[in-house]
């Protein structure tokens, strides 16, 4: 090998250019063999596009890319696959109606004449998995098996076909704390083979336990590439960022006041299976205090929050509110009391895309005589009652009151939610996954929103999947598994491991036969 | 009732159920690749007018007299040709142009017809519409060097037996191990389902697509033909609704081979039980009723209806059909 570095992949000034925007502007990222590369930057900074480039799903407008020293072409996931090069995406891409095994052969299928020759394919999924203890059962259904299987399924994948470039995008973001140990351990064992990888994140925690080096992308453009032991999490950030970030939320020591919000047995069927999606649940949610549901997702947050803030009727239960019972109460009655609600999905649920931002403000509003007089919308009160929030949230646009939703960023678009969602001075608010997909500076302002709800006495009920986000926010901590609540945390007490353990239905049992003791 | 009148039942059961299941077979194909095939009365129309034109002119000519096997088989081969051409139409939109599939089928229904009674009048003069099929098609017991029988079987496989019947049980068979057993329907099926999936393993979803919608055609172009010999009438321009009663039958069936043959004879029985309610002595005849025979033929259209209420909520209907694929959307 003429390379001195010996490296296996070099992407070397990668442009590529979308309409009206650059996603990669002269990134270069080079891949020992043998190592994991880290590609670390914050939502639209371009990292799925630059490992998009790389397996063949879009051509660079400028920029080479050599593989061995040896400049290739990559025009197809196809050609990608050839130069073993394969990807773990985001989000995962199996077909969840088929096998696991007919997921893994999909594309390379060994066949005769046509015909699927199964049993070959079999043997060497199941030599794999054994080999690098990736448990599955090849012949259940994509739908039926978990998120962490799922993902053993597109390691294997890659496995399967012999790649040995492995490109992981976001591989933790759906895993528990034990998972992603699981995960890691298993990266280490490819690189002890020679495989190589690039881990895309924005982690910080995982880059500094287990990558070798680090890229990282800041708005398309490369800023660095960095050794992690000479490195620390704090200079990371910085450089992904371009400043300097909190990573821990001030919180005032403050007493809770009053119940406010009670759950009694609550039972809520679910909409893609026969089973209840939430069981039996109760829990309390005071002044003054943060309180946190965490959990897998896919757990029952979602129908929990559909029945609390009225989107789904429940089967069982009651839900009282300010003394009120609001078990079949409507939305906006529920709105009326003084509940607010920034939902998990903010495109199907929060936004009406294709209105204007004024517009999407008063959306719970505009019946109220300051908005409304004889049916007409008084469209002065609302640009003036528009421009008021804009300033006082920092909500970032085009065009101001004017400006299409659709077309504002995914931060100022959450941003617009949450200011109509604090600015009824809700007494209970409902925030469910509010920093999914934010990046950092946009989370941290949410979070002192979150907090300030709570120095003033309201009482907020946190729904998220992000455990430094639940381990930093919340007064107390509920776990659902599988519909149920199956353990109550303090945070200053318990540990990431801990919570994982619940999370993950572990320590479920253990949970009721204390209840059990206690009861007796 | 007798045996021998139940035999007829039975037969005439399956010479309706045959095109019902071809083209269901078809639309089944076309929708697991992710194309909605809402053109298949067109596709229908189109396989029977060429068809019987294929047959008049073997008529005609004195061929089809003498060779009636292969005349037959011949037509049935360019009524697929004329169906999978047909279908290009719809593909193209579908998948090219990325048009709504409901809109681009409909479009092509509402075209086949016209089309056909141009050609119609064209060929045969202005007003013919029918265009008549020839008797020598049938295929009795003489056509196997057998005698002529008579009684429960004799009804049941030989008074109404056409090649089409034979070809379309090859076709189930077929079906199944293209679909289940090949690369090609492990592909196509992943295509219906997720095709970002398939694309990013390298599959060619655009092509996969195209081979399902062509399929389609072949199968629906055959199975006009098969359902205008069996209405026995001729040719009018029209296969009744047998398209979109294909639909129903794929929907009823599940999208799956073998569910969907069950349900076009299911389908079928109950269109029969229709044509022979007048002489069913146990079927209630309504006699206060003016042409109350036609209370029967409403039967297996009202069955669609309650059948499809009863089956929609746990239908496997793949994830992806209708949505146009687009390689840059991830």
């Amino acid at each position: 090998m003429g390379n001195k570095e010996n490296y296996v992949i070099e992407m070397l000034n990668i442009t590529k250019e979308f309409p009206g925007i650059k996603a990669n502007d002269n990134v270069t990222l080079q891949l020992k063999k043998g190592e994991i590369h880290a590609l670390l930057g914050e939502n639209g900074a371009g990292k799925s596009t630059l490992m998009s480039v790389l397996f063949g799903l879009y051509q660079p407008e400028e920029g080479t890319i050599k593989k061995d020293g040896k400049v290739i072409k990559i025009n197809s996931p196809n050609d990608a696959n050839a130069l073993n090069i394969g990807m773990v995406h985001q989000h995962f891409k199996l077909v969840e109606c088929f096998t696991v095994l007919d997921n893994i052969i999909l594309g390379v299928e060994p066949n005769k004449l046509g015909f699927l020759q199964k049993d070959e394919a079999r043997k060497k999924v199941m030599k794999l998995s054994e080999k690098y203890k990736l448990k599955i059962d090849p012949d259940a259904l994509i739908s039926d098996i978990s998120v962490g299987m799922q993902q053993r399924v597109e390691i294997l994948k890659m496995l399967y076909r012999d790649n040995d470039i492995l490109i992981f995008d976001e591989p933790t973001a759906v895993l528990t704390p034990q998972e992603i140990d699981e995960l890691m351990n298993i990266m280490r064992d490819f690189t002890k083979e020679g495989k190589s990888i690039i881990f895309i994140t924005h982690k910080l925690n995982e880059i500094m336990a287990v990558a070798d080096r680090c890229t990282v992308l800041r708005k398309g453009k490369g800023i660095g590439t960095v050794e992690i032991k000479n490195t620390t999490k704090e200079e990371l950030s910085k450089m992904m960022v371009g400043r300097n970030v909190k990573f821990t939320v001030d919180k005032k020591d403050i007493i809770p006041g009053k119940v406010i919000f009670k759950v009694n047995n609550l039972t809520v069927p679910s909409k893609v299976h026969k089973n209840n999606a939430v069981k039996n649940v109760s829990f309390e949610v005071r002044k003054g205090e943060i309180v946190c549901i965490a959990g897998i997702d896919g757990n029952g947050q979602t129908e929990l929050v559909s029945a609390l803030t009225g989107l789904q009727k429940v089967s069982g239960g009651t839900i009282e509110f300010l003394g009120h019972d609001i078990t079949k109460a409507k939305i906006r009655n529920r709105s009326k009391l003084g509940m607010s609600h920034i939902p998990e999905d903010r495109h199907k649920h929060g936004l009406i895309l294709d209105y204007t931002l004024e517009e999407n403000l008063i959306l719970q509003r505009y019946w109220e005589p300051e908005f409304e007089k004889a049916g007409f919308i008084k469209k002065k009160e609302v640009r003036r009652y528009a421009e008021k929030l804009i300033k006082e949230y920092d909500i970032r646009s085009g065009e101001g009151p004017v400006s299409i939703v659709r077309g504002m960023s995914g931060g100022n678009q959450q941003k617009a939610i949450v200011a109509r969602e604090i600015d009824k001075d809700p007494e209970l608010l409902v925030a469910v996954q509010p920093t999914r997909g934010l990046d950092v500076g946009a989370i941290e302002y949410i979070h002192e929103q979150l907090v300030e709800q709570r120095d003033k006495g309201k009482a907020v009920l946190l729904i998220s999947l992000e455990l430094d986000e639940v381990m930093n926010l919340s007064d107390r901590i509920l776990v659902i598994y599988e519909g149920e609540i199956v353990g109550e945390l303090n945070p200053k007490k318990t540990t990431l491991s801990e919570l994982g353990l619940y999370m993950a239905g572990a320590n479920r049992n253990k949970s009721k036969e204390a209840d059990k003791n206690e009861n007796k | 009732m007798t045996i021998e009148m139940l035999g007829d039942i039975l037969g005439s059961t399956i010479i309706f159920a045959i095109p019902l299941m071809l083209v269901a077979l078809g639309g089944m194909f076309s929708e697991r690749s992710g194309v909605i095939n809402i053109a298949l009365e067109g596709i229908m129309i189109i396989g029977a007018l060429i068809g019987c034109l294929v047959l008049r002119t073997f008529n005609l000519s004195g061929f089809g007299p003498a060779h009636p096997i292969i005349a037959m088989l011949i037509t049935i081969g360019i009524s697929a040709l004329a169906g999978a051409v047909f279908s290009l139409l719809l593909a193209f939109a579908a998948i090219n142009l990325k048009a709504d599939q409901t809109i681009g089928g409909t479009a092509l229904n509402m075209l086949a017809p016209a089309f056909a009674v141009v050609l119609s009048w064209a060929i045969q003069g202005q007003g013919n519409t029918v265009i008549n099929i020839p008797t020598w098609i049938r295929m009795t017991e003489s056509t196997f060097g057998l005698a002529e029988g008579t009684g429960f079987w004799h009804n049941l496989i030989f008074k109404s037996l056409y090649l089409t019947t034979p070809i379309a049980l090859v076709i189930l068979l077929i079906s199944i191990i293209i679909l289940y057993k090949t690369k090609f329907g492990l592909r196509l099926r992943a295509c219906g389902e997720h095709p970002q999936a398939a694309a990013s393993v390298g599959i060619n979803v655009y092509k996969m697509r195209y081979a399902g919608v062509i399929i389609s055609g072949i199968l629906g172009g055959i199975g006009g033909m098969a359902y205008t010999i069996a209405a026995g009438a001729g040719f009018q321009s029209s296969v009744a609704g047998y398209g979109f009663l294909a639909l129903a039958v794929m929907i009823f069936g599940n999208w799956k081979p073998v569910s969907i043959f069950f349900a076009s004879m299911f389908f079928a029985f109950f269109k029969i039980l229709g044509n022979y309610s007048g002489s069913l002595s146990f079927l209630p005849q309504f006699e206060n009723i003016k042409d109350s025979n036609y209370i029967y033929l409403m039967i297996p259209y009202i069955v669609t209806l309650i059948v499809l209420v009863l089956t929609s909520k746990k239908s496997a209907a793949p994830k992806a059909e209708g949505i146009p694929y687009d390689k840059g959307q991830r």
